[in-house]
């Protein structure tokens, strides 16, 4: 089985980095670009076959290590 | 007094603490490496500054998840006073030692200059060798510093008066919140500061302004 997690900042935070790929696309003369936020992907390729059970590691994977909780959120995609 | 240094991959300001707590305690301190399970019986444990495992994920994330960090976690919760220090500060938030968050600066730069701090709270185990409201000069360092915390969390901190460190002067590096520098946890044995007050203990450093933190911290203030 393969993972992907996806890791964003929660709404609310702040993002100067965002901010700053925004102005980039924007001085590129892309017109119409309104709020970017940046985050982080994790593809995770799991030995497996209980899906049940990867999906519990993945989140415990997020929860203990991949996401900090008081700053950003996360999806996990199983495929 | 005893102390003990945590010395993790990547840091690169262990030195700078190693030397200070040795002159201001009198004696080296003990280091203990990411990979042992107990430290040795101090009274006063620090985390130095640097960039363990390179930054990786985030700043002080694998570093909080060594097995030298669970042996830290037990030692606080006995009530041993520990310290961080910039990426220290960083390993402990993580860890979940201290609550919120060290982000990128606002700036995006790497800040690298003196700042002026404020001791926000003078009653502290860390700065009674300070006046309250004492304005002091110390180092920072860092692309990581500035810090967040949810609306709840802050209003809990600023209220329970464990903001110690404010940065004064509009001299805030990095767009942190409330002009947090340093903040302690919710018993006050545990503290974490971006700035380097280690590296202004003595005359050669151009001041000691850093000095008394140490010294409160390691019960030699007066």
């Amino acid at each position: 089985m393969k993972a992907r997690i996806t890791v964003t900042l929660k709404n609310g935070v702040l993002d100067p980095q965002g901010k700053a790929i925004e102005h980039a696309l924007s001085g590129l003369g892309f017109d119409g670009v309104g709020q970017v936020r940046q985050g982080k992907v994790f593809d995770i390729e799991l030995t497996g076959a209980d899906k049940a059970k990867a999906e519990a590691d993945l989140k415990a994977m997020c929860d203990k290590l991949l996401a900090n909780t008081v700053i950003e959120n996360y999806s996990v995609t199983l495929t | 007094m005893k102390s003990a240094v945590v010395l993790l991959p990547g840091l690169n300001r262990d030195r700078d603490m190693i030397a200070a707590l040795t002159k201001i305690s009198g004696q080296p301190p003990a280091t203990v490496w990411q990979t042992d399970t107990e430290i040795p019986d101090v009274d006063l444990i620090a985390i130095p500054g640097g960039f363990s495992f390179g930054d990786y994920l985030r700043c002080g994330a694998i570093a909080a998840r060594m097995p030298v960090m669970r042996a830290v976690a037990e030692k606080a919760a006995r009530g041993v006073t520990v310290i961080g220090v910039c990426n220290g500060f960083q390993i402990l938030v993580e860890a979940g030692l201290l609550p919120g968050a060290l982000m990128r600066n606002a700036s995006l730069k790497f800040v690298c200059r003196q700042v002026k701090l404020e001791i926000a709270n003078a009653n502290t185990m860390f700065t009674r060798g300070y006046q309250p409201g004492q304005v002091i000069r110390s180092p920072v360092a860092h692309h990581d510093g500035n810090y967040f915390a949810d609306a709840k969390t802050l209003a809990r901190l600023e209220g329970e008066g464990q903001v110690v460190f404010r940065y004064a002067e509009d001299t805030n590096p990095n767009g942190s919140i409330n002009d947090i520098a340093g903040i302690v946890n919710d018993k006050g044995n545990v503290l974490g500061l971006m700035p380097h007050p280690e590296n202004l203990i003595e005359a050669a450093h151009g001041g000691n302004d850093g000095r008394a933190l140490f010294e409160s911290a390691l019960g030699i203030a007066a």
